[in-house]
């Protein structure tokens, strides 16, 4: 049973998202069915965890004998699709899930008054399945196949207020913005392909060169994945999508986002490891895109009145402190002592980040979707005075914008710490740039704050009330989430982080599938 | 205390206990706290006190006097005038320029990729 979970990972919410529509009739039962399903799908992902940092890495072939066979007798390629789990997929696998779970138990009372809900739940599992078979998957076209499948789930999400023409807009951008990228991972996958004759990523990794066609592979690569998880210049999509997706939706969405990233960082790492000394380049090429992602991405957020568009421009700007832990890991690759000293580290921040960020503006989007719940607006100019009526929704905002802000001893001051301190060491500037973007963030949260939940009661909100339980309880569990990660930052370290980077950095151990040879 | 030093997070340079930061925090409120209640005890409230006073000028309607979230760090936007009209030229909002953001980058990395730099 535990040697087919990778596979079970995207069979039972593929199920969830088939079997959904079939309770069309009763939104209750389909929001309920949704939620048992993210609800089994993350009880899968915790063991699928537990077994990756036993195995350090879990391979499932499709179609084969057994499971782990990689090479049928009389092969000397893989040829079939082949799933290989460690530490950083599971990582991402247990984000993807939890999220789901938090965003469908929150959406059961926030879209309750919206019609299609059957297909907001399937959708929902959809994008799901996308993400989990982006971060399990070790074949690339089968990457290629589930970021199409989270694209379209996706960008159907974005659209499904669709009697706002905002959100059709957002929507049909997300889709051509997902879709050029798929198609550029195409056409290097299909380059690759051409050139190696094979599919599997850990296979690619012991043949790829660095010749004129590899690097023009990469390049696209990594430009397409840049796009998809919003980096600047390629970030316009992001305040579009995350404004106009129902606020149940954003956690996935938002895990979707870093699903990119992942195969950004999988494919820098694990496809052209063996060229770690022409890598440093790439690691400077993220560094740089990380500092103009975070700077560029917290100035635009000071300047938004409309609440979620604010924290969308956050998203972006809180994706660059990633990009930098990591790209300052990647910039050292080639250099022991570097990386030992802070390379590592420095990876820990920025995939720490990941995990914080993911919690923590989820919280805060959530708690942006509360107070357009209760109030029918976005607009900040129009609030005021709601701490009185929503006392749950601020205290959870009040959280989740210390946590962005990098304030201790919330989650967010963890990563960012580290963050900090190796960046200095591989370029003080750097480092300079990350603070500054923390001081901004915390400058534009104390505007949200003082203008939506403090200042004199308005009066068109005089009976206003906090919003339902279900949406309470989402926002608490992130929000302890926050503060136990924050409290606890060793522990999640120790158990998940640093399995993660270990992971990446262990090209051998990828190659041959966790020496299942 | 081996169960501290578990709960220390070492980087390269430090280290980082949020248990040892509470009991700082925690001291520190006890020491706020005690000169608070050193303070002056003339506090009546619920009178004329309380009011808002603005140079004898009547106080006008509570929600007139709100500060909307457009005017918050007006002078830091107004500052930085030229940055954001330049930033602001770059958000079109028009989906052409979306592609074309992501056509650039791409050719300056391959550019940077293949030796160009």
């Amino acid at each position: 049973m535990i040697e087919h979970l990778p596979a079970l990972m995207i069979a039972v919410p593929l199920f969830g998202a088939f079997t959904t529509p079939l309770l069309k009739k009763n939104y209750k039962a389909a929001a309920v069915w949704a939620t048992l399903i993210t609800a089994v799908t993350l009880g899968m992902s915790l063991l699928l965890v537990r077994e990756v940092l036993i195995r350090e890495i879990m391979v499932y072939v499709f179609g084969a004998d057994k499971p782990t066979l990689v090479l049928p007798s009389g092969y000397r390629v893989p040829i079939r699709i082949i799933f290989e789990v460690d530490a950083m997929g599971a990582l991402m696998a247990l984000s993807a899930t939890l999220m789901s779970f938090i965003g469908a138990l929150y959406s059961y009372s926030h879209v309750r008054n919206e019609t299609g809900l059957e297909k907001y739940y399937a959708l929902l599992l959809l994008l799901e399945v996308g993400i989990l078979g982006m971060v399990l998957t070790g074949d690339l076209f089968n990457l290629f196949v589930f970021l199409e499948i989270a694209g379209i789930a996706g960008s159907a999400l974005v659209g499904f207020r669709n009697y706002r023409g905002e959100a059709s807009e957002a929507g049909i951008k997300y889709l051509i913005v997902s879709s050029v990228a798929s198609l550029m991972v195409l056409f290097s996958i299909g380059l690759l392909y051409g050139e190696y004759g094979n599919l599997n990523i850990a296979y690619l990794s012991t043949q790829i060169g660095f010749n004129t066609v590899d690097i023009i592979a990469l390049g696209i690569l990594f430009t397409s994945f840049a796009m998809k998880c919003g980096s600047v210049p390629t970030h316009h999509w992001v305040p579009d999508a995350y404004t106009e997706v129902p606020s149940g939706i954003n956690p996935t969405l938002l895990v979707a986002t870093y699903a990119s990233l992942y195969a950004l960082f999988r494919v820098s790492f694990s496809l052209f490891g063996k060229v770690s000394s022409e890598m440093s380049s790439v690691g400077w090429i993220m560094c740089v895109l990380g500092v103009l992602t975070m700077f560029i991405g917290v100035t635009m957020a000071l300047v938004q009145k409309d609440v979620k568009r604010l924290m969308s421009y956050h998203a972006i700007s809180q994706t660059g402190y990633m990009l930098l832990g990591v790209g300052v890991g990647l910039a050292v690759l080639n250099d022991p002592a570097k990386l030992a000293a802070f390379g590592r580290d420095a990876m820990a921040g920025g995939i720490f980040h990941i995990i914080n960020h993911i919690i923590y503006k989820s919280l805060l989007l959530m708690t942006a979707g509360a107070l357009f719940y209760v109030t029918g607006t976005r607009n900040l100019n129009e609030m005021g005075g709601l701490a009185r009526k929503m006392p749950y929704t601020t205290v959870a905002f009040i959280v989740g914008a210390a946590a962005i802000s990098g304030i201790p001893p919330f989650n967010g001051f963890a990563s960012k710490f580290l963050i900090y301190e190796t960046a200095y060491q591989l370029n003080p500037l750097l480092a300079i740039f990350a603070m500054v973007t923390s001081v901004l963030t915390l400058a534009s949260f104390v505007k949200v704050f003082a203008s939506a939940f403090l200042g004199p009661p308005v009066k068109e909100y005089e009976n206003v009330r906090e919003v339902p339980r279900s949406m309470v309880i989402a926002m608490i569990i992130l929000a302890v989430l926050c503060i136990l990660f924050g409290l606890f930052p060793n522990v999640v370290l120790d158990k998940l982080v640093y399995p993660a980077v270990d992971a990446l950095l262990n090209l051998s151990g990828y190659q041959t599938w966790g020496g299942v040879l | 205390m081996n169960w501290l030093e578990s709960l220390t997070l070492k980087s390269p340079a430090g280290f980082w206990n949020p248990l040892l930061w509470l009991l700082f925090l925690i001291i520190f409120a006890i020491i706020g706290y005690i000169i608070y209640s050193r303070g002056n005890k003339g506090y009546k409230p619920n009178t004329e006190q309380v009011k808002p006073f603005i140079s004898g000028n009547a106080v006008e309607d509570i929600e007139q006097i709100r500060v909307r979230a457009s005017d918050i760090y007006w002078g830091f936007i107004e500052a930085l005038k030229g940055y954001y009209t330049i930033l602001m030229r770059m958000h079109t909002g028009d989906m052409r320029d979306y592609v074309l953001w992501y056509l650039g980058v791409g050719a300056i990395i391959l550019f940077i990729l293949v030796g160009g730099v």
